[in-house]
């Protein structure tokens, strides 16, 4: 228990305030249009005004806070200052697609009730218009303003007219319509089908929120929800007035004909900072785009990874994070993440790019793949870099024993944070506190990542030169094993005393995720008995999920486990 | 843009469309707006689109993610044959089924999303796709094998590990008869 709340205490913690404040506008707005000023409107609309109203303003709180996670290089910035404080509370900061989502979602589930609400507004409109009859208050009010245009109550000023017709004759209605549609189109190609394998459609779509922004700042403009000026609920009290409504502007009354008036518009005041800082999150990753990144080196591994090596002036990385890549030759408008696989201590940056989809086949050929000869450097394309994202796996450094477990595409942010540990052990003679790892991967074939079944063989080679082969152990597992196929090309085991391929089928899979729970377990009973701290944390890089437990297991012997998978 | 299947994302909007016009008419039926009549002509017809665009269809490249349940809703669909394979005919369907929605207003939102999807349907058939049911593949037992394959050397058979060529011993790993050959005389 003390883990899940170390782990994810800040996570639920800031759900909940978030939480809280939708509920807390919600009820609010709800209530602020139960008031005396909004009496008359009551009498054509009911309770569905405040039904209208109250998501409405819980829609102004999220708008606002949906376009804050996605400014990731003004995150990056964030980032950067708060990891001095708390390394929890940059770990946060990872999450910020997941909390994107929760934000649309509740966009979305606003904007539903706002819309039935008004569905009613109009229908309601529509019968004050419908039902003549001068002994009818809705009737009477509805008929105030007809001459002057201005101090209507009812927008609906004929009655030979319908609600669709309405809606589409007025600013509010058209603007509506258009900020739903832009918001169902992007909201259904945002599932996960579509943005996992049409990435493009995905893309593209989403920027219809441009459109959702501008029709949401021009939705009030109209002032169509009208409620009793101030002036006028002196001369006509409503409490006294309501029921004397056939006698209204008569000279023996002190109730004079009340006039309406709609409520300025309020959104923009809401949006448009997040609009700025967003624009300006643009203009970032434009000006970033401009820098200069130089390809050196590029090597095709045979299984289907592309590996670009890079320099770029200025460029500071730590162990773990990803960049993303553009290539203005493959498309101007697309920006895809990469986990960054070189260590800090190289002078240049590497990014392992497995060919899946269009824009990565076109880079590939971009890059010369498909031709035999090597190209020349002046032929390479240019690209862009925007980056380094990702809370810095840097705590690997601070523990003694590390345990790694990487499965599939997952294993990449290990590249470079083994590459570093060696570097740091061995190059820089720097006296590492990390004194053993073991690093655990799962993978349907090493085929698939077979440059990094090179990184670890040539790891374990350097290791044994220099009398270390304790440093690291590694053990593979692979869930996609065919009889007819020969392991010993893939991986040169010969040499060392363990075995580090095994075969998985589903069931040993199964077996495996229950030993590596069950040793958690054990060293958790274990610190449980010996009374020690424990502590949890959750990363959470593009597209993977990690999990750190530190545990002391005894005074002076630290273990850190990462999980990364895909 | 080259390999997106289209239908994959009509797919997901009609489905939303088929629930937006559900809603509206749901709405509409039980407030009891004017032309309440559209209403439930749209819970009928939402109802519909749902029921037919729940399956998903099995993708050309690609592994295909099934909806959870769908297997009932695949079998019925395949049912009718060309007509919900051909996505011209889904196209029309669609746009023939989202008209009446226009109508009112409840409905209007559920209309204009399924045209939409009525139109990226119009683009899915252009470019030749089809819908395909996913169904749990039928496992083909391969005849056991009772025979292996013959043993190649004459006895006597020297045990395995000896039978196999060393790289590093090429003299040894050329065959050495344990009993010298004569021709038949």
């Amino acid at each position: 228990m003390g883990n899940f709340v170390a782990n994810e205490g800040l996570s639920i913690f800031v759900i909940l305030v978030w939480l809280g404040i939708n509920a807390f506008l919600f009820v609010h707005f709800y209530m602020a249009f139960l008031v005396e000023r909004w009496f008359y409107t009551r009498v054509l609309l009911g309770h569905a005004l405040s039904w209208a109203r109250a998501p409405a303003a819980c829609l102004n709180f999220n708008c606002m806070l949906i376009l804050l996670p996605v400014c990731r290089n003004l995150l990056s910035l964030f980032r950067g200052t708060i990891q001095y404080c708390s390394r929890t509370a940059a770990r946060q900061l990872d999450r910020n697609l997941t909390f994107h989502k929760l934000v649309a979602y509740m966009i979305a589930f606003h904007t539903a009730v706002h819309i039935v609400a008004h569905l009613f507004n109009f229908e309601y409109f529509m019968d004050a218009q419908l039902n003549r009859n001068s002994s009818l208050l809705t009737f009477v009010l509805s008929e105030i303003g007809t001459g002057d245009n201005a101090s209507f109550l009812n927008p609906i000023r004929t009655n030979e007219t319908n609600p669709t017709i309405v809606m589409f004759t007025t600013i509010a209605g058209l603007t509506g319509v258009a900020i739903t549609l832009a918001l169902i189109l992007i909201i259904t190609s945002s599932m996960e089908v579509i943005r996992r394998s049409y990435f493009e459609v995905f893309w593209y779509t989403h920027h219809l929120f441009v459109i959702f922004f501008i029709g949401l700042v021009f939705h009030g403009y109209g002032r169509i929800v009208r409620g009793q000026t101030p002036a006028s609920l002196q001369s006509n009290d409503p409490e006294l007035c309501a029921d004397r409504f056939e006698d209204w502007g008569k000279n023996e009354t002190n109730c004079a004909v009340p006039a309406f008036a709609g409520n300025p518009p309020m959104t923009w005041k809401w949006v448009v900072g997040p609009m700025i800082l967003y624009v300006c999150e643009r203009l970032v990753r434009i000006y970033r785009s401009h820098q200069k990144v130089v390809i050196t080196k590029v090597v095709m591994h045979p299984s289907k990874t592309l590996e670009l090596q890079m320099k770029k002036k200025g460029f500071r990385m730590e162990v773990g994070q990803y960049v993303f890549i553009q290539c203005p030759s493959v498309s101007r408008l697309e920006w895809h993440p990469f986990t960054l696989t070189s260590a800090p201590e190289e002078d240049f940056f590497t990014a392992h790019i497995r060919i899946v989809g269009d824009w990565t086949q076109a880079l590939y050929e971009a890059c010369g793949g498909d031709k035999n000869e090597t190209q020349e450097a002046w032929k390479l394309p240019k690209v862009a870099i925007d980056g380094p994202f990702g809370t810095a796996s840097e705590d690997v450094f601070r523990y003694e024993v590390v345990m790694l477990v990487g499965a599939g595409i997952g294993v990449t942010p290990f590249a470079s944070i083994l590459k570093s540990v060696w570097y740091k052990r061995i190059q820089n003679n720097q006296d590492v506190f990390t004194k053993k790892i073991y690093f655990y991967w799962l993978c349907p074939e090493t085929q698939a990542f077979e440059w990094f079944a090179d990184l670890l063989q040539s790891l374990e080679g350097q290791m044994i030169e220099r009398d270390m082969s304790d440093f690291l152990s590694y053990n593979i597992y692979l869930t996609r094993w065919k009889e007819t196929e020969e392991c010993e090309s893939s991986l040169s085991v010969k040499s060392t005393p363990t075995p580090h391929t095994y075969v998985l089928t589903k069931s040993t899979l199964w077996s495996l995720v229950r030993r590596l729970i069950s040793v958690f377990i054990m060293r958790q009973r274990m610190t449980r008995l010996l009374g020690l701290n424990r502590r949890l944390f959750m990363e959470n890089p593009t597209g993977t999920t990690s999990s750190t437990i530190s545990q002391q297991n005894t005074p002076g012997d630290r273990l850190n486990f990462y999980f990364s998978m895909q | 843009m080259g390999k997106i299947e289209w239908a994959m994302w009509a797919n997901e909007q009609a489905l939303a469309s088929g629930l937006i016009l559900l809603t509206g008419g749901i709405v509409g039926v039980a407030g009891q707006f004017r032309g309440w009549q559209f209403a439930a002509y749209a819970v009928a017809a939402g109802v519909f689109v749902c029921l037919l665009e729940y399956p998903r269809s099995k993708r050309s490249k690609g592994t295909s993610v099934e909806r959870p349940g769908q297997y009932c809703f695949t079998v019925c669909v395949k049912a009718f044959g060309p007509l919900t394979r051909n996505y011209y005919v889904r196209a029309f369907l669609h746009a023939a089924i989202c008209v009446p929605g226009g109508f009112m207003l409840a409905t209007v939102m559920g209309c204009v999303c399924l045209g939409i999807a009525s139109l990226i349907y119009l683009a899915a058939a252009i470019r030749g796709e089809k819908w395909m049911p996913i169904l749990p593949k039928v496992e083909v037992k391969a005849p056991v094998e009772t025979m292996k394959n013959p043993p190649q050397n004459p006895p006597p058979r020297p045990p395995a590990e000896f039978r196999r060529k060393h790289v590093d011993d090429l003299e040894g790993a050329a065959y050495d008869n344990p009993m010298s050959v004569t021709a038949d005389e």
